[in-house]
């Protein structure tokens, strides 16, 4: 039910993301999202693929340091409450969220955010327990095509 | 010197070539008092400044009757080579130099050594045994990835390794693909080079998924003409399973091959029955006792194409006292991790490169790629230390990223007691050297 994420260490200076995903581009992997948190200093720029390994390979062999983790889709009620909603179940089941964000396209009346948990079993069950829907990467990424 | 004397000698323990390191020190003493005597006179009497100032001094060459009135002898700096620039210090004849070897001066000018034909079998008799020293056999396969040129590192290696009967496999700095390729096909086992060089051929070599350990028939690393510490020591040895050695040497002096160390690692061993040492107090220029740290002196006492009479290297290091437990009698000098030259005034505290490098290695996977800027911000000296992201540091969690930040910060803070602005950068993006790197940018100077 997770789907792999991958990161790259970025400075802030003008071209540097640019130059990322001209690499990507240049492999013909589309970035399904990108989500970039900086500081005044550096910033981190995640990235969702489909075939991330690939992603991986040809990134570090461009020199950059890739990170991969393990994320959560999930899909929250686009209306007032529905982020809320999301955030009670995970809360009540004792997670933490480190960091969020969402996709582009959408799922029916729902949009489709990005999780990271710092348990990510517990918010699956958590989630799906109170109906809620989770993406495994090959329904994520059908979705996008 | 020559080869069939070792033919026999392949895994010995103490190789023939070291006998000289195991002298008794009565007869070392002597010994070096003989050659003293000898090289004063030569120097006097070929090297017209050197006899000037001894003149002015009133000391004459017989006046050395024991090692202790070496202190009666002017000194002889960097700035005596460039003013005497190309040949006035030069003791022999043009007919019985054999070979140039060039450093870069203070100013636009090179300094230029001349060696006669022994003293490049003494200096390669310092290269063998150092290597010797090392653990380097017949068997090995060596790199030499130090420049070959009028730079000494190259020749100097290259000639220590051949002498011993190693395969040595001339390839000189630059082209970091081609190093690693031959590294791993002709299954290289001795590396010589530069310490930030061999980081960069480890990193390269990584981008390219290749283990060290496990790839790579390397045993022994021969790295010097930068100065290194020893946590640096500790990153190369555990990156690679190699044993990292420092050898030490000066182009002014004859080139790598002055002193190495041995297994114990407590310090270098100089061999002194060719490179006297002195330490002095690099203000009143005294001597010190053996153990005092000051500035590192050293004498030729047998090289004749452009002898060394107390030749202040700018370092700085103490002799150490007591024997080693390896046995050797010549005596080892504390690893050079400081360079008078390279002392930084930031915000008037004196800093040592070197210093900060201890702090950033004292921090957990720090790998050892950084950069220092010190720069001026009004009337306040700044100092920034770039230091690259790696696999091991990298997060894709800002907190952590940052905390790192913070831990670099108070590592180097706590050895230097001034604070410095921690800029991490992407990997790979810091200035590399394939010859002696440069680690300060000081915009300073620039102003
Ligand atoms: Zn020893």
């Amino acid at each position: 039910m997770k789907i792999h994420q991958i990161s790259l260490f970025l400075e802030n200076k003008p071209g540097h993301l640019n130059a990322i995903c001209r690499t990507l581009a240049e492999a013909k992997i589309n970035i399904v999202t990108l989500s970039l948190a900086d500081t005044q200093q550096f910033g981190i720029v995640r990235l969702i693929v489909e075939e991330w390994q690939k992603a991986k390979e040809v990134l570090e062999k461009a020199g950059y340091v890739v990170n991969v983790r393990e994320v959560v889709a999930a899909a929250v009620a686009d209306k007032p409450g529905g982020m809320a909603e999301v955030l009670d179940i995970i809360g009540k089941a004792g997670v933490n969220i480190e960091y969020m964000y969402a996709f582009a396209f959408r799922h029916g009346s729902e949009a489709v955010l990005v999780f990271r948990f710092d348990n990510a079993d517990r918010a699956i069950e958590a989630l799906k327990a109170s109906g809620r829907d989770v993406f495994d990467a090959v329904t994520l990424f059908n979705q996008t095509k | 010197m020559a080869l069939y004397e070792y033919a026999h000698d392949l895994d010995t323990p103490v190789h023939p070539v070291s006998a000289p390191d195991y002298m008794p020190a009565e007869q070392l003493r002597a010994l070096q008092l003989h050659r003293l005597q000898g090289l004063v006179r030569r120097v006097y009497d070929n090297v017209p400044l050197t006899r000037k100032r001894m003149d002015e001094r009133g000391v004459r060459p017989e006046h050395i009757k024991t090692l202790k009135d070496i202190a009666l002898l002017p000194f002889m700096m960097k700035t005596d080579l460039r003013d005497e620039y190309p040949f006035g210090l030069f003791a022999s004849p043009m007919n019985d130099i054999v070979r140039f070897h060039c450093s870069s001066g203070t100013t636009g000018k090179p300094i230029v050594i001349g060696n006669t034909g022994n003293d490049i079998l003494v200096w390669q008799n310092g290269c063998m045994r150092a290597l010797a020293m090392c653990g380097v056999r017949s068997s090995d396969v060596m790199q030499v990835a130090y420049g070959y040129g009028l730079f000494t590192g190259g020749l100097g290696l290259h000639y220590g390794g051949e002498g011993l009967g190693c395969a040595v496999l001339p390839i000189s700095g630059g082209n970091t693909d081609r190093q690693l390729m031959l590294m791993q096909d002709m299954g290289v086992t001795v590396i010589a080079c530069t310490p930030s060089y061999f980081l960069h051929l480890i990193d390269e070599g990584m981008k390219k998924g290749i283990d060290f350990k496990k790839e790579m028939k390397l045993k022994h690393g021969v790295f010097g003409a930068e100065p290194w510490t020893e946590g640096m020591r500790d990153k190369i040895e555990s990156l690679t399973g190699i044993t990292a050695h420092d050898i030490y040497g000066l182009t002014e002096i004859s080139g790598p091959g002055v002193a190495n160390d041995c297994q114990y690692r407590r310090g270098l061993h100089v061999f002194e029955d060719h490179f006297y040492p002195e330490i002095v107090d690099p203000d009143t220029l005294e001597p010190l006792p053996d153990g005092e740290r000051g500035e590192l002196v050293f004498t030729t006492l047998t090289r004749t194409g452009t002898p060394m009479l107390r030749y202040r290297t700018r370092d700085l290091s103490r002799i150490h006292t007591g024997p080693c437990p390896c046995g050797r009698t010549i005596r080892a000098i504390e690893r050079i991790s400081a360079r008078s030259d390279d002392m930084l005034i930031i915000r008037g505290v004196n800093v040592f490169p070197s210093q900060i490098e201890a702090g950033l290695m004292s921090v957990d996977s720090v790998l050892p790629h950084y950069h220092i800027i010190v720069g001026r911000d009004g009337d306040l000296d700044t100092l920034e230390i770039k230091v690259e992201v790696t696999q091991e540091t990298f997060s894709d969690d800002i907190k952590t990223l940052e905390r790192l930040r913070q831990r670099i910060s108070q590592a180097v803070q706590r050895i230097i007691n001034i604070s410095a602005k921690i800029t991490l950068a992407e990997p790979h993006t810091l200035p590399r050297s394939e010859g002696k790197i440069k680690r300060v940018t000081d915009l300073r100077k620039n102003v």
